[in-house]
């Protein structure tokens, strides 16, 4: 088979390629380049840095695969930070590293893919996915702490067929040890945990040098309406923080609403951050047909699920839930296997 | 593999690997040193460095070695505007190599006045948009001999003349990196007082180049040390890189004139048969003094990121733009400098030509080179 590998100079990406490569299948190795400063400088944080896609050039040639640099920072630029900040300066938490996956990764490679004179496009995620009964599934990782099915969430059938991932079936202990094995650099690297065009600032610090004008003063207000303080932005603000609100009552108090259209960050007590359901768009089906009933819903990436009912485009979870933000990903799942998965629309009580 | 990518580098000619050889083992002197040993390696040296100068005709004592073309740019320009007379000022082109661009961009963020002159949509640069930038503060003006992407030649004796006349005491550098296998470099024809020449790109070894400096000429080094080149450039001799360089650029002297019809019309007949073949191809530098041996070509429709990917795996090996940090290919700021687009340039993909290229390679990358396109459209 002609394979692609999306290589992001980790140890999970590194294994794929190599696991690909022992296989016997004729693979090549491929980096993305997502990002560069306003002067043209690398990031230094996140999945895609310079010295990441060095990693990835070495291991690709101690594995012996061809191995190329592709260059997506327009599309990076206008789908994914331009979309972070606008969902922000909306009171939204996005996820741009989702958002990265779905309208640049894999709407890019899969696309792509007869050009690149490949017939699959094999990533490092932690999941899994099965040819059953004809119909492409996809399920969570063997390591269900290290699992990435959340992000992997909006994939559909023809794009689960034309996806492998290798280490899905392994543990990150195993993935760590495979590489030691075979000598790969890798093996030892820590993951990457930021995000990459903000680096290990707070984000909010990006979006002030980027995008001052999302910037808008207004009220902080207490549930009952009173007005409790003032902010310099809602984009500072996040449905469920704590920390940083620039106000002291004498008893915790959490960020439980954003209103965009008059600039307010609404303050309340922990039981007011409880919400009894969502509304979800951007809804797609792994496996193609819509499901209705009972689901477990996770909606955070390192989340645990709960127990809900979807029907149609709405979620009501079995128990309140806590600090649901608006603009994140929600998946949802039947045990181990992924049902489909969108975007929090906004939440009800 | 069928190499095209000559303008980036090329193989060592014949011979020029064994002459270097003696003074990586036997003759590893020191050339300051005071002994035998040392003063074989001082001697092979000069001997080199008299060689070298007779090949573009100039005296040895103009000739200062360095570690290659990026290193005699910034030489070439800081020397002379950061030297003990008056003038600083720096007076270059958009589509020049990034050694100069950026040397210059150097010297205008610490406060030395500068000016970056356009060319128009063959490439060339226009007389008296050079002369308007030049006036009493200008230290030096550098303009390429032969573009690196485009293969677009400018005529630097006319620039030069011009130069003298509007403003004398003004002094022009070329960077003849890209020229040396093709034109005919002769210092006082092209009447420059400073000139670029670096051995990889005619079969000589990397890390080998040399500036040109008129006698007479101050210069400020840029390597600051035990004073070697008459002060002019510090370090340690590679004598092997210097015996190279030489040996390599007699040998492109002597093969010259078969270089420019033999390989011009390997080049030619490549693109004669690559726009045959390719509905919409479209040669970047229409109608102007150009290379035998560089052909910027643009395909509508297609991203060359992709391209070249698979012409490498087909096993035919070209270039864009110029390669980033990472490998990634950018955005032609030559080609953007010549007016196209974007979008244009991410279309458009360099094929270079050299001493051992052979018309049969050129045949069957083109060959390769019409199927792919008409597969990625």
């Amino acid at each position: 088979m002609r394979a692609l590998v999306a290589m992001s100079g980790g140890v999970d990406s590194s294994v794929a390629a190599a696991l690909m490569r022992e296989a016997g299948h004729d693979v090549v190795g491929v980096t993305l380049k997502l990002w560069s400063g306003p002067n043209g400088e690398a990031p230094t944080a996140g999945c895609c840095t310079v010295s990441d896609s060095e990693d990835a050039r070495r291991v690709a040639a101690q594995v012996d695969i061809p191995y190329y640099v592709l260059d997506y920072t327009d599309e990076f630029r206008d789908g994914v930070v331009h979309r972070f900040v606008r969902d922000y300066g909306s009171g939204r938490t996005p996820n741009p590293c989702i958002e990265c996956n779905r309208t640049v990764k894999f709407d890019r490679l899969l696309n792509g893919l007869a050009d690149f004179d490949s017939e699959v496009l094999v990533t490092g995620h932690h999941a899994r996915n099965r040819h059953v009964d004809g119909s492409w599934q996809l399920h969570r990782g063997m390591d269900r702490a290290k699992d990435q099915s959340y992000v992997l969430s909006m994939l559909t059938q023809s794009e689960l067929s034309r996806i492998r991932l290798p280490v899905g079936e392994l543990t990150k202990t195993e993935v760590r040890s495979i590489a030691a094995g075979m000598g790969l650099r890798t093996a030892d690297k820590p993951e990457s945990m930021d995000i990459c065009f903000v680096g290990q600032r707070d984000y909010r610090g990006f979006l002030r040098d980027a995008a001052p004008e999302v910037f808008e003063p207004g009220p902080l207000l207490a549930s009952d309406g009173t007005e409790l303080g003032r902010h310099d932005g809602i984009v500072g603000f996040t449905v469920g923080q704590r920390r940083g609100l620039g106000v002291a009552v004498g008893e915790p108090r959490f960020v439980v609403r954003i209103d965009s259209a008059s600039s307010t960050v609404v303050l309340g007590r922990r039981d007011e951050l409880a919400v009894a359901g969502v509304g979800v768009d951007q809804l797609t089906w792994t496996e193609g047909t819509p499901f209705s009933g009972q689901v477990m819903a996770q909606y955070r990436a390192h989340g645990k699920p709960v127990a809900g009912t979807l029907h149609d485009d709405r979620l009501l979870f079995a128990e309140p839930q806590d600090a649901v933000a608006p603009g994140q990903t929600v998946a949802f799942y039947d045990e181990g296997r992924v049902l489909g998965g969108g975007l929090i629309a906004e939440t009800f009580v | 593999m069928i190499y095209l990518d000559h303008a980036a580098t090329t193989p060592m000619r014949p011979g020029v690997w064994e002459a270097m050889r003696p003074y990586a083992e036997d003759v590893f002197g020191n050339s300051s040193g005071v002994h035998d040993v040392s003063r074989r390696a001082k001697n092979a040296l000069e001997e080199a460095r008299e060689r070298i100068a007779a090949s573009i005709g100039a005296g040895s004592r103009e000739i200062v070695f360095t570690s290659g073309g990026t290193e005699a740019d910034n030489l070439g320009i800081k020397g002379v505007s950061l030297n003990s007379t008056p003038r600083r000022g720096v007076v270059t082109v958009v589509t020049e190599h990034e050694a100069v661009i950026e040397t210059t961009d150097f010297l205008r963020r610490h406060g030395v006045p500068t000016s970056v002159v356009g060319v128009d949509r063959n490439g060339r640069v226009d007389l008296s948009s050079i002369i308007d930038a030049v006036d009493a503060n200008t230290a030096v003006v550098s303009v390429m001999l032969l573009n690196n992407e485009t293969g677009v030649i400018q005529d630097i004796a006319e620039i030069a003349s011009a130069v003298e006349e509007h403003e004398p005491g003004v002094l022009v550098h070329s960077d003849a990196v890209q020229a040396f296998s093709s034109e005919e470099i002769d210092v006082d024809n092209l009447g420059v007082d400073l000139l670029t020449i670096t051995g990889h790109k005619f079969g000589g070894p990397k890390g080998a180049g040399l500036l040109y400096v008129r006698e007479g000429i101050p210069l400020e080094p840029v390597l600051h040390g035990g004073g070697q080149e008459l002060g002019r450039r510090s370090g340690t001799h590679d004598v092997a890189a210097a015996v190279g360089l030489a040996t390599a650029m007699e040998a492109a002297l002597a093969d010259r004139p078969r270089f420019r019809s033999q390989v011009g019309q390997m080049r030619d007949d490549f693109e004669k048969r690559v726009l045959a073949g390719v509905p919409g191809a479209l040669v970047n530098t229409p109608e102007v003094s150009r290379s035998s041996h560089h052909l910027n070509v643009r395909f509508p429709g297609v991203r060359n990121e992709t391209l070249l990917m698979r012409l490498d795996r087909a096993g035919v090996a070209a270039s864009a733009g110029s390669a980033c940090q990472s490998g990634a290919s950018e955005v032609s700021h030559v080609l953007e400098g010549m007016g196209l687009s974007p979008g244009e340039a991410r279309e458009s993909v360099r094929f270079s030509f050299g001493w051992n290229s052979t018309a049969d390679e050129a045949m069957d990358a083109a060959a390769i080179v019409i199927d792919l396109i008409e597969e990625l459209r």
